[in-house]
């Protein structure tokens, strides 16, 4: 890849980094198992009857 | 040539709803599948109360947490959302959801007089904006029960695609629910009925005023790995590109514009090959862009 695409790439890749730490640490707090709880029992309101 | 690109792109929008929302068996008993999966966000605007779904959906996931009271932010589900956008920006929009295919499949019906943008189009293509930050963020978090819980405002007072992936087969498929229904179900039908009726005229109408996830990758359309790129000494700024682009992208000027779903009309269409993906340009280089071995 030569400089200048490997420049442009550098953000994005940071970014993608970031973006799994992110995950990790939502999952670390709870929030993974809080969006499993929500996802597995239909939303009633997301179907429009809540 | 684009006729080709937009058939494969159709079949791939297609296959992509097979594998995200394929659990035939929530359709048949009017069910939803329980399985682990559903705490991974999938890209695309895909209703976890789908009877199909095997994921989550990003934006139903981030109210979720939200409106929870018990976190200020969600690393989660950002992360996700950072994830997708920094790999493909709005490629998510143009190939992988699901209602976004929908309202292709309606375009395609031969009724109307089709038109790209609704009357007001300079204004209202920043409602998308104003639903994530007001109905995703602020109201969820701000607007709070007795038990200091909010509500998912986007998910019960707006999201169509909750009413046609979730609502309409649940309700369809289990009679228990049927006897729920109230003015709410039929806000929200009455609300995507209107969205699939201005589909058939308009491209798509949804992405282009109201959908909250559009937003959010559109930020991510200058800076994702999957980018485009006008080769200035090929362009011969003749225009075909954002005659093409169901979006009215002026793509020889704004080749990554937040508002660009990534569906490549323009780059099947240009006459001198000027516009190219981030991906072509690395298929295009020796050795696929990485340096030789004598290098």
């Amino acid at each position: 890849m030569n400089k200048n695409m490997m420049k442009r790439n550098l953000l994005p890749l940071a970014l993608i980094v970031l973006s799994l730490v992110l995950i990790a640490i939502g999952v670390s707090s709870g929030e993974a198992k809080l969006v499993l709880t929500k996802a597995v029992n239909i939303c009633m309101e997301c179907i429009g009857i809540g | 040539m684009a006729k080709r690109k937009k058939s494969i792109r159709l079949w791939c929008q297609a296959a992509w709803f097979a594998v995200t929302n394929g659990y035939l068996k929530g359709f048949v008993e009017g069910k939803i599948y329980r399985g682990a999966t559903k705490q991974v966000c999938v890209p695309g605007l895909s209703c976890y109360s789908c009877p199909g779904a095997l994921g989550a959906c990003p934006i139903g996931s981030l109210q979720a947490v939200l409106d929870s009271g018990k976190f200020k932010m969600s690393c989660y589900v950002f992360g996700f959302l950072m994830l997708f956008g920094s790999l493909m920006g709005r490629f998510v929009c143009g190939w992988l959801c699901p209602f976004g295919w929908v309202q292709d499949l309606l375009h395609k019906i031969p009724l109307f007089q089709k038109k790209k943008n609704m009357p007001g189009h300079r204004f209202l293509r920043y409602g998308r904006y104003v639903v994530l930050v007001l109905f995703v963020i602020i109201l969820p978090m701000t607007v709070l029960g007795a038990a200091g819980m909010g509500d998912p405002w986007f998910c019960k007072y707006i999201c169509p695609s909750g009413t046609l992936l979730g609502g309409w087969p649940l309700l369809a498929s289990n009679p228990g629910l049927r006897s729920a229904i109230g003015v709410l179900f039929s806000w929200k039908s009455l609300l995507l009925v209107t969205i699939l009726v201005l589909s058939v005229k308009y491209n798509r109408p949804f992405c282009k005023y109201l959908c909250p996830l559009g937003a959010v990758y559109g930020v991510f359309n200058p800076i994702a790995l999957y980018r485009f790129t006008v080769d200035e000494e090929l362009c011969v700024r003749c225009g075909g590109c954002q005659k093409v682009c169901g979006m009215d992208i002026p793509v020889w000027e704004k080749p990554n514009s937040t508002e660009c779903i990534r569906c490549g009309d323009c780059k099947a269409f240009c006459p001198t090959g000027a516009i190219r993906s981030s991906l072509q340009r690395v298929q295009a280089k020796p050795y696929g862009g990485i340096e030789s071995p004598n290098e």
